[in-house]
């Protein structure tokens, strides 16, 4: 019966060699494997990780195909080629939504997407063959993340290399998918900030080929510098006159990280997440929540007049507190990077207090780190450390009242 | 003074090939087979060589390390083979059964005898395999004394036998063995019930607690956790609602009379109904005369399909099962199995999963495990099957690490692998759950007893 008997002949006859995991990996991917139950239940729900994997990663195309139209937009208005687009999602000019933007894009975008995948994969699968297991579908979804959380210009090399490290230090070492502290993901592009800074930061790296011209220029030629600062930076230098509105915020066409600008659409990934019950629906209002407590505490010391106007965390701290929500990466952490359940809390109050915390944080670093402005995923690591510290005491409010119980028995 | 239990968290998983509500005689059986391993950690000393003759309630072999604790036969007959399995371990006892059918007569037992009496004459009977305990879901230890015993007489597994519907005209029965075991409790004999109708509704010397929700509200394991849960140094017995017929039968007529009514169901059965028949008979006696292809590629299971055992064709009636399911295999492949939309199965989870759409949708499951063995992944989502008082992940993962302080700590004396049934059936990352538990449960039993 062709294909489907063809790859399970071959798959018998190589029974016992060590690359089986490789091929398993394409294997199940085309056909849901035959295994059947033994003892223990004899039947078996319908969902199994590939399939809750797959859900996340449909989570985020939207965000990667709008973030390749908003890479050439970019691109174009800073080099003066086209005018700034106005107007809603649907509704926006047609300097926003064209074929040219797409691919100037498209180029800069799929080879961060290869490179990703590519290296982070191997790294799955020669480790899968070491300790002689299935290959585990958690790189599925950090793969994806990987290029929407970089800037459009760093170098592919050097994604390579964080990419190297993350799957290495971050997941396997600890014993690989499932067993993991910290967010890979985030591990790659902690690797990336410290080691890289100038590649993470600053107003050259958010709009393709920004970098490409200063070396230009540096090296002598008559041209203007372009600058494409995001709009945190702006704030953190002290500069509160942002040149876009709201409403591009909201819809996202501002300069920034491949897959975070666009508000509205992680809004309607976070819905799809929420609705198949796969993303933690705690643990994303718990974020937003504890953004918006602290956005109001800065808010009500701004209002209450004890912070001078020439200090130079008055322009973030007097930013109104649901501007919080819509500026920087605040929401796309909490709807994909903070939900991941395996470095998050595992239990159920346990989210609410660790995506609180989340929120509370990010938006602290925001305001008071001179150097970076963006806390989202410091403040997410910090609470990956901290989440098992957090069940720790959630699971052991439920061993006290079992100790009581029987202390009232014996007693 | 009755509670009524009322849970949210569970899960009623329909299935298609429910039995209907008529009665057959099965075929007699030929044979008669008794495993020693339905009784989990019991190690059996073997008194009835190959070539005895047995009459129905003579004893097969006694409790190595309780010699009181008897198991006997439930049928007349001769011991034809003991099949034994690596290091001499006993597999299975068959008897070849006679046909009319002797009883070994216990004579009619005094109602009015303590509790000591009525301990002894359990055992000797061997109607205290049908007793068991928590902690460890083991046959109950005779020398300690429980709390309270529970009987659940409201069935939710998928295709479960109907319990109001085979127990109905047994109340006098029903009535002697639970009077019986309310004298051998300090405390209370607690019967969870369904609806008013069940046969058990209406018995004396117990507390009757009404119980409604999805599955698990008919697992002992519920009713415990939620009317009296056991903490360290206590000890909860069970019994199962049908048993108690055999061992009211015992206590009235003094015969052991093993004769159980049995659910035929699945969607592999053509004709699902129920039938009547004896503990350890063969299974072929009633499977392949209902519509269940002789050479179909089928699963045929001695219990419910969240936790009963599967059985070879040549296999016999658990100990303790009412019911015989029979489902498709699913070892073939699937197209993209793991990202197209699913209609055909059931999901928690709406990840393009559609049971949501239409929760009275009946399914026909096969024994596919929808995906490969993974680690410990999604989180949040055992919780909403679990109805326990107690963290499932945080509990699988002690039994994984074997951490005894904290496996204790947990709640380890409360559970049963049953009660893990569901967190299993839902698990993405298809972890054997209800093993790691009896494992965990094991490990305990051997280093705290």
């Amino acid at each position: 019966m062709g294909l489907k008997s063809n790859l399970h002949n071959f798959r018998q006859k190589n029974k016992d060699k060590k690359w089986l995991p490789a091929f398993s990996a394409i294997h199940t991917f085309l056909y849901l494997p035959n295994e059947t139950t033994h003892n223990g239940t004899h039947i078996k729900a319908a969902d199994d990780l590939k399939r809750t994997m797959n859900i996340v990663i449909m989570a985020m195309v939207p965000c990667l195909l709008f973030g390749m139209f908003n890479a050439g937009y970019q691109h174009h208005v800073a080099f003066g080629e086209i005018e700034r687009a106005a107007g809603g999602f649907f509704s926006l000019d047609s300097t926003f939504w064209t074929m040219d933007n797409f691919m100037v894009g498209f180029w800069k975008v799929i080879p961060l997407v290869i490179v990703s995948y590519g290296v982070g994969l191997i790294i799955e699968i020669l480790f899968a063959m070491k300790n002689k297991h299935e290959v585990e579908e958690g790189y599925l979804v950090t793969g994806m993340l990987v290029p929407l959380i970089v800037p459009i210009d760093i170098p592919l090399w050097m994604l390579a290399v964080a990419v190297a490290f993350g799957v290495v230090i971050g997941k396997e070492v600890f014993g690989g998918t499932g067993m993991n502290i910290l967010n890979p993901a985030l591990t790659i592009r902690a690797f990336l900030f410290f080691a890289y800074p100038t590649w993470m930061s600053g107003d050259k790296v958010w709009v393709h080929g920004a970098v490409e011209r200063d070396q230009m220029i540096a090296n002598g030629s008559n041209l203007d510098a372009i600058s494409g600062e995001t709009i945190l930076g702006s704030y953190a230098q002290g500069n509160t006159n942002v040149v876009y509105d709201y409403w591009d915020m909201f819809w996202g066409i501002i300069p920034g990280s491949v897959g975070e600008t666009s508000k509205f659409l992680i809004i309607i990934g976070a819905l799809f997440l929420i609705f198949t019950k796969v993303g933690s629906w705690r643990i994303i209002f718990s974020t937003l929540i504890g953004a918006i407590t602290m956005g109001l505490i800065f808010n009500g010391v701004v209002n209450a007049g004890w912070i001078p106007e020439t200090s130079k965390f008055y322009g973030l701290m007097n930013v109104p507190f649901w501007q919080h929500l819509i500026i920087g990466s605040i929401l796309f952490g909490a709807v994909y990077m903070a939900t991941d359940p395996v470095t998050a809390s595992q239990t159920n109050k346990g989210k609410w207090i660790y995506g609180f915390l989340i929120g509370f944080i990010s938006i602290m670093i925001r305001v008071f780190n001179p150097a970076y402005p963006e806390g989202v995923f410091l403040a997410i690591l910090l609470m990956n450390v901290f989440a098992p510290t957090i069940d720790h005491y959630v699971v052991q409010g439920n061993v006290k009242r079992r100790m009581k119980r029987l202390k009232v028995k014996t007693a | 003074m009755s509670k009524d239990i009322k849970i949210k968290k569970g899960l009623d998983i329909k299935l298609v090939g429910e039995a209907d509500k008529t009665v057959e005689q099965a075929i007699i059986s030929n044979f008669c087979t008794i495993r020693p391993e339905d009784f989990h950690s019991v190690i059996p000393k073997l008194i009835a060589k190959e070539g005895t003759r047995v009459q129905a309630g003579d004893v097969l072999f006694h409790n190595k390390d309780i010699e009181a604790m008897k198991f006997v036969s439930p049928v007349s007959g001769e011991v034809v083979e003991i099949e034994r399995g690596p290091r001499r371990r006993i597999d299975a006892i068959k008897i070849k059964a006679d046909k009319p059918q002797v009883f070994k007569d216990f004579g009619k037992f005094d109602m009015t005898s303590d509790a000591a009496a009525t301990k002894a004459h359990l055992l000797a009977s061997g109607c205290w395999a049908f007793i068991k305990q928590r902690p460890y879901d083991v046959i109950a230890n005779p020398e300690k004394s429980p709390k309270s015993i529970f009987i659940s007489a409201n069935s939710t597994a998928p295709l479960a036998a109907d319990l109001d519907f085979v127990l109905s005209g047994k109340e006098q029965a029903l009535q002697a063995a639970v009077s019986a075991l309310a004298k051998l409790t300090e405390g209370k004999v607690h019967i969870g019930v369904g609806s008013n109708n069940s046969p058990l509704a209406s018995m004396n010397d117990a507390t009757i607690h009404k119980v409604s929700g999805p599955h698990p509200a008919g697992n002992v394991g519920t009713h415990i956790n939620k009317l009296d849960p056991i903490n360290k140094g206590e000890t909860v017995w069970t019994v199962n609602a049908q048993d108690l017929v055999i061992i009211g039968e015992l206590l009235l007529t003094g015969k052991f009379n093993a004769e159980r009514i049995v659910a035929l169901a699945g969607s592999s059965v053509k004709k699902p109904r129920y039938f009547k028949t004896i503990i350890g008979s063969e299974v072929s006696t009633m499977v392949y005369d209902n519509g269940v292809d002789k050479d179909g590629n089928d699963r045929i299971i001695s219990g419910n399909v969240l936790s009963g055992k599967q059985l070879k064709p040549d296999g016999s009636l658990g100990f303790y099962h009412n019911v015989i399911t029979v489902i498709p295999e699913g070892d073939d492949y699937e197209f993209f199995g793991w990202n197209k939309p699913v209609f055909n199965k059931i999901s928690t989870s709406r990840a393009f999963t559609f049971s949501w759409l239409n929760p009275k949708k009946k399914y026909a499951l096969n024994t596919n495990t929808n995906g490969e063995h993974r680690a410990f992944v999604v989180t949040g989502s055992y919780e909403e099957v679990f109805p326990l008082d107690i963290f499932p992940m945080q509990i699988l993962k002690a039994c994984m690490y074997q951490d005894l302080d904290e496996m204790e700590a947990l709640g380890m004396y409360e559970v049963a692998p049953e009660d893990f049934a569901l967190t299993e059936f839902i698990c993405v990352s298809k972890q054997p759950h209800q093993d790691i538990i009896r494992k965990g449960l094991d490990l305990m039993l051997k280093e705290i007893g």
